[in-house]
């Protein structure tokens, strides 16, 4: 991959050949993928083809079958500081009002609750929090909840997040709100990050590059680079590349079999 | 959310007139007629006092009736006490390992099955007439409820937020102090209103047994000369003690873990 500035750089992550099965259900086959500094990269696959495995392996939480993981040219080890995890459901604690679960990883971290607290509050109004510091998560929209699931993952300063489709459960309009929001945010902040989605426009809209994973046992079938220009916006949603490139990721699931 | 929501309680209905109403008009119903029957048909009030005798003998006799009052209520909130802490201690070494759940899990059950008519007195001969031998009797036989609830919720903990902990490095007294623990709280509660009816009932079984005083004993001296009026007023006050004590769990509920109840009211997600 080409920086900027056109040099070629070492990507940030390097997961090279990983294969997982639980018992004899295999997961995971021989998956390959770079994520460069400030990279944002998509996975998109069916539902259940074994993406969130790809996600707990690199988390730790899982040990896979074979394969290895390296971040920053040198091979990770278990349960590594490295990502910050945002799971599928938002994952607020309910009996923890927005602010105690914004810090929550930082908590983890060892960090004072004072100074947690400090770290968080000049964000919470890029993240629409402001004025929710004291709310519990029942008396947040599920924007806000997602927004503040985001938030919670953000402030661990992690060098790569990981969001495990952190839209999937939002209506339709919230969904574009929050895609356009986000693109606004990562293009300023340039953070690496691995998106895993089912959603084609909500990874083309969002990502730098895109890999398409079959139903399962997950193989990477195609890798598709983005290169509309940022900041993006709801017009480019009807460009005719990123129509193209859209049409392109649907061929491209419908050959592995996922459509 | 779905897996940490708790189903067997209701959300807390507001405790309008078409909430009570009905059992005050039952009630009410209840206590005229045998006010009725008893002053028609004669009957010997040591068999069966009216109403109207009752409330008279137990106001008459209100400083006695205190006096019993206070050592029950001292027994069931020590011996609840007691239980809540040994239901606790027994739910995390439950949770802690398989090998202390197999182990511990039968003689708890088994503890439960003793026949109090048949412990009560051998726990009073190796422990004496005082106070000791209710408090341990009230523990045995209440702690069992919060014990279980507390596993039920530690179970229902949602597996995204144990994962996540896990992601961020937490082990797994942390994850139990994070969120394990919290979500079994409303589960505790419920236990907890189990064991607190438990208590009162085994409380004045245990006086009935041997005591010097307390509402139980109370109860079997007035029985043994007659006086039925007074039994009667002494069952009233168990019951209210029992309605009020219950209550008071709520109370705490809501002071404990104010984001339950409104996290469940129907209007929200």
């Amino acid at each position: 991959m080409t920086d900027v500035d056109g040099s070629v750089s070492a990507p940030k992550l390097c997961v090279a050949a990983l294969t997982h099965s639980y018992d004899s259900l295999s997961v995971l086959e021989e998956v390959s993928l770079t994520l460069h500094q400030g990279e944002l990269v998509a996975l998109v696959g069916p539902s259940g083809c074994g993406k969130s495995t790809m996600f707990s392996i690199l988390t730790g939480t899982t040990t896979p079958s074979s394969g290895h993981i390296e971040l920053d040219g040198a091979p990770i080890a278990r349960h590594t500081a490295a990502f910050a995890y945002m799971p599928q459901s938002d994952a607020l604690l309910p009996w923890r009002r927005v602010i105690d679960n914004v810090t929550l990883g930082l908590e983890m971290q060892g960090v004072r609750r004072r100074e947690a607290r400090a770290r968080v509050m000049p964000l919470l109004a890029t993240f629409g929090l402001d004025g929710f510091a004291r709310a519990y998560p029942f008396q947040l929209s599920g924007g806000m909840r997602q927004r503040a699931a985001l938030l919670r993952t953000v402030v661990q300063e992690r060098s790569i997040m990981l969001l495990d489709e952190p839209f999937g459960a939002l209506d339709a309009l919230s969904r574009i709100e929050m895609q356009t929001w986000l693109e606004d945010l990562w293009n300023r902040h340039s953070w690496s990050t691995i998106l895993i989605t089912h959603d084609i426009r909500e990874a083309v809209f969002l990502a730098d590059r895109i890999y398409v994973l079959s139903p399962r046992p997950a193989r990477v079938t195609a890798e598709v680079r983005v290169p509309l220009p940022r900041p993006r916006s709801l017009q480019t949603m009807s460009h005719p590349d990123f129509v193209g490139i859209e049409a392109q990721l649907r061929d491209a699931l419908a050959s592995s079999g996922a459509l | 959310m779905s897996t940490t929501s708790h189903q067997h309680t209701r959300p807390r209905r507001r405790l309008g007139v078409g909430t009570w109403a009905p059992a005050v008009v039952i009630l009410a119903t209840a206590v005229i007629l045998w006010q009725l029957y008893t002053t028609r048909s004669g009957i010997d009030p040591r068999v069966l006092p009216s109403p109207s005798r009752i409330i008279t003998a137990g106001w008459t006799a209100r400083s006695a009736l205190w006096a019993n009052t206070i050592p029950t209520l001292q027994e069931t909130a020590l011996g609840f006490s007691l239980a809540t802490v040994v239901g606790f201690g027994f739910s995390i070494v439950i949770d802690a390992s398989r090998i202390l759940r197999n182990a511990i899990m039968p003689l708890l059950i088994g503890s439960q099955t003793l026949p109090l008519v048949a412990i009560a007195p051998l726990v009073i001969i190796w422990f004496g007439f005082g106070i000791t031998p209710k408090i341990l009797l009230i523990a045995l036989l209440s702690f069992f409820p919060i014990t279980v609830a507390f596993l039920e919720g530690y179970r229902a903990t949602d597996p995204d937020i144990e994962r996540l902990l896990a992601t961020m490095g937490a082990h797994r007294w942390r994850i139990f102090r994070t969120a394990r623990l919290p979500t079994a709280m409303p589960f505790f509660f419920t236990g907890l209103r189990i064991a607190i009816t438990y208590s009162i009932v085994v409380a004045i079984f245990a006086e009935y047994a041997g005591a010097t005083s307390g509402l139980g004993i109370y109860i079997q001296q007035l029985t043994n000369v007659y006086r039925t009026d007074l039994v009667f007023a002494a069952i009233i006050v168990t019951t209210a003690l029992t309605i009020i004590l219950f209550a008071a769990t709520y109370a705490l509920e809501r002071i404990m873990i104010p984001w339950y109840r409104r996290s469940r009211s129907p209007h929200q997600r």
